[in-house]
């Protein structure tokens, strides 16, 4: 891939890349509190079938992990195990905040043991509101990761930026602009649902 | 039955025994092995450290504190009604269940009782969330073994009684259904002949576990005999719920105290087993489950009618005083120890929960077993993570 | 098929069927003032339901062990009790506000007490149903007593939860390290006078706008209310 690692992708290439990116994602389950079981409910449970949406949630190790769903209470002895398994995971990866508790402490957010938030640890690409978010809500979540991961400028991302969309022509941009608005995939944060998150 | 199980532990000691004397001579040297805090067999965050020599653990030692989110503190800058919400995710298996003795110990307080039909609710939701936790359990522990088919079907089967739940309470995991005087609402319509149906499912549900997974030879051999734990340390050590009767410990708090709850209305067995080992732990979770849909089928035959709430203030104020109230959650003897000073909230709240007790003896009963056997303990001792470190 | 349920279930030994009634708990309390004599300080009986007792410090052992003895051998639970009301109430105050006056008296519950930090347990004997919550004044300036790890080996983990939460010592204990939090974590978090910062820097959100609660003056009001005794949590 050294054209990616130049910092230089032709359009098209990346966007079938992306398009395989996004269909192939390995995910990594670190469930930490009562979200997790909802998670298992989404990625193990014959019901919800993840792996329709092109997400394999069997992972053995982080290593081998595109994506990591977060999901439940982050405490501070905690804290320090989710920075290290965020840098163990290989580039390009993402992370799915699950929760309230995850995403800013949730009923916990007094608490003198409960870290406020993961995004305060490591950066957050999804967050999934709720307490617990039912199934749906995260397969919801994965969904919209893999509409941004296929508008994304790839080199931007290997560079270690911030999600950039991808560049294109003024024809093509004034396509997706219209494209975009409907979806409005590129906000950040994402929420699903919609609405703000505090 | 007995029998086949002292034979296999006398067989396990002797294997243990001639490890060890392998183990001097070989030579070999001590290792520590550290299990989690994140490990696909502890769901959730507890992490052991073992010592070994050769396949055998010295000594091990759980180490939590993962998890600890500081809920007897909370609780005490909450109202009333707003520690049901907090408390409800201690154990978030049995979410209902874990409102229900907090509820009774201020109702205690305030001398109020529930209306008889809202008792009846109360236990029937008790009893589904109690299904809810041990269903799971009964599939996690196939994948704990190696064999994936059982938690399929768990979670499978669990999703129709989360439907009830949800039915009836409007939240699939924390209802927070459960109001100081009653409930929040009554049932919905056609509910009754629903859960009907899906206890029947349920009751299906176990014998094709006990089937699958208790039949199973393989199965057997990895539990019977494995991690002993006899009555008197079972006790001293606090081990309630189905770790206590799976010691030969009768004792059930549904059935031996006196609560404003309808199980006295019923008529259920206590089962407890002589063995105290893994196989008897996980054998009297299935048959409670089992228990526990007849208890539900019992109660919707004769449910009262009548409203669903008693009369209570709108501002609740809880006179002081101090009350224990403890019930037999899916995960064992959770109780609270409420102290009021006439607020709006609670002064002090200590939780006494099941899984903290019952993880406990960890220490004692891996002393000398081999690599392997650990998971299999841990899974039948049953722990919940929110559950030990509150 | 024969089933596995249908074999082996055991005759355990017959659990008294008959509720214990008071004469029972009475019997308990006759049983600790003849063992402890001066040591049992106060009792408090409601019949048919409950029994606290409060004994003195240098006897916490050995009531332990005359009660193991009686056949409350079931350990329940070990912590302690902060008696002081919390300086900063339920941390509902507006921070722009100055702080309101609060009574700083120290009031105990149930069976009395002295001291502002209580030891708190309880005991069960499973066999004749009944249990007894055991109190124990501690003074503020030597906050340790008897271990009961030797009696009760469930009491070890809880021993060391009730040191990291109020810094209590227990003497004899193998192990008292940190079981929750950090080990570099300062306070305890559990005493009255431990701030929750999170509510000191941010007013609480039910400050903000919540309408007035009804009828805080007539508080005679009531009412079969529904949906809305659940106060709001924050939003
Ligand atoms: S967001 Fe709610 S359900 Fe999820 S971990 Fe936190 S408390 Fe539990």
């Amino acid at each position: 891939m050294g054209l990616v690692d130049r910092g230089r992708m032709p359009a098209p290439l990346s966007k079938l890349f992306n398009m395989g990116r996004s269909y192939s994602m390995w995910v990594y389950q670190w469930g930490l509190a009562c979200c997790a079981i909802e998670m298992g409910a989404a990625f193990g449970s014959p019901r919800y079938d993840v792996m329709r949406l092109g997400v394999i949630p069997l992972p053995a190790s982080p290593r081998q992990a595109d994506l990591v769903v977060i999901s439940g209470t982050v405490t501070d002895k905690m804290a320090p195990a989710i920075k290290r398994l965020y840098e163990q995971m290989p580039e390009p990866k993402y992370v799915i905040s699950m929760g309230s508790c995850a995403n800013c402490g949730g009923p916990y957010w007094d608490s003198y043991s409960v870290t406020k938030g993961v995004d305060q640890i490591i950066p957050v690409d999804i967050y999934v509101p709720g307490c617990p978010p039912r199934p749906e809500a995260l397969l919801e979540g994965v969904v919209l990761l893999q509409q941004r991961i296929k508008m994304e400028d790839m080199a931007a991302k290997w560079r270690g930026d911030e999600f950039t969309p991808m560049p294109s022509s003024k024809r093509a941009q004034e396509r997706a602009a219209a494209r975009r608005e409907a979806i409005e995939a590129n906000r950040e944060p994402i929420v699903v649902g919609g609405g703000p998150i505090e | 039955m007995t029998v086949l199980s002292d034979r296999q532990q006398l067989s396990y000691i002797a294997a243990q025994a001639a490890d060890a004397r392998l183990n001097v001579e070989l030579e070999t040297e001590g290792m520590t092995l550290n299990i989690g805090p994140q490990h696909p067999a502890t769901h959730g965050t507890l992490r052991i450290i073992a010592h070994l020599d050769g396949e055998q653990v010295v000594w091990a030692e759980p180490s939590c504190g993962y998890m600890h989110r500081g809920y007897e503190k909370l609780t005490e800058v909450r109202t009333f009604p707003q520690v049901t919400t907090l408390i409800n995710r201690i154990d978030w298996l049995g979410s209902f269940a874990n409102e229900v003795p907090f509820i009774l110990a201020a109702e205690k307080l305030m001398e109020i009782e529930a209306p008889p039909r809202a008792q009846y609710i109360r236990t029937i939701l008790f009893e589904l969330s109690r299904i809810a936790n041990v269903s799971l359990f009964l599939g996690d522990l196939g994948v704990q073994m190696g064999a994936i088919t059982p938690v399929f079907l768990a979670f499978r089967d669990r999703e129709y009684v989360l439907n009830l739940i949800e039915g009836a309470t409007g939240g699939r995991f924390h209802p927070n259904f459960d109001r100081i005087g009653g409930l929040k609402d009554d049932l919905p319509k056609g509910w009754i002949d629903e859960t009907r149906q899906v206890m029947r499912k349920l009751r299906g549900f176990c014998d094709e576990i006990e089937d699958l997974l208790f039949g199973n030879e393989i199965f057997q051999s990895r539990m019977r005999g494995i991690g002993v734990i006899p009555a008197d340390v079972a006790k001293s050590f606090g081990l309630s719920g189905a770790n206590a009767r799976a010691s030969g410990i009768d004792w059930d708090l549904r059935r031996d105290q006196v609560l404003p709850m309808a199980w006295d209305k019923v008529d259920f067995k206590v089962w407890t087993h002589p063995d105290g080992d893994c196989f008897a732990r996980c054998w009297i979770r299935l048959q409670e489950t089992r228990e526990a849909t007849k208890i539900v089928d019992q109660l919707l035959d004769d449910l009262p009618p009548g409203p669903v709430m008693a009369k209570v203030p709108r501002i609740i104020k809880v006179p002081a005083g101090e009350a224990w109230v403890a019930t037999e959650n899916p995960l064992g003897e959770m109780g609270y120890y409420v102290v009021s000073k006439g607020d709006l909230g609670p002064f002090r709240v200590k939780i006494r929960s099941a899984s903290f007790n019952n993880i406990s003896v960890v220490p004692w009963v891996l002393k000398g077993v081999y690599v392997p056997d650990i998971i299999t303990i841990l899974a039948s001792l049953y722990f919940i993570l929110g559950d030990i470190d509150r | 098929m024969v089933r596995l349920s249908d074999t082996g279930t055991s005759e355990t030994d017959a659990a008294p069927k008959a509720l214990p009634g008071d004469g029972l708990r009475e019997g308990i309390v006759d049983l600790l003032r003849n063992a402890l004599g001066e040591g049992l300080v106060d009792t408090h009986l409601v019949p048919n339901d409950d029994l606290w007792v409060r004994v003195d410090r240098s006897v916490w052992r050995h009531t332990g062990e005359v009660l193991a003895a009686d056949g409350f051998d079931y350990f329940c639970f070990l912590s302690a009790i902060d008696w002081l009301p919390s300086p900063w109430g339920r941390g509902e105050d507006d921070p722009d506000d100055p702080p309101p006056e609060r009574s700083t008296e120290i009031v105990q519950g149930v069976a009395g007490g002295e001291t502002r930090f209580q030891l708190l347990a309880r005991l069960n004997d499973v066999r004749r149903h009944v249990g007894v919550t055991l109190k124990c004044d501690l003074p503020d300036d030597d906050l340790v007593v008897d271990s009961w790890v030797p009696l009760f080996a469930g009491a070890n983990w809880h021993e060391r939860e009730t040191h990291e939460m109020f810094g209590i010592g227990f003497a004899g204990h193998p192990d008292l390290r940190n079981m929750y939090l950090p080990g570099d974590f300062e306070g305890y978090p559990l005493r009255k006078d431990f701030p929750l910062l999170a509510r000191m820097v941010k007013p609480w959100p039910g400050i903000v706008d919540v309408e007035p609660m009804p009828a805080l003056e007539e508080e005679e009001e009531t009412d079969t209310a529904e949906g809305d005794t659940k106060g709001d949590e924050s939003s």
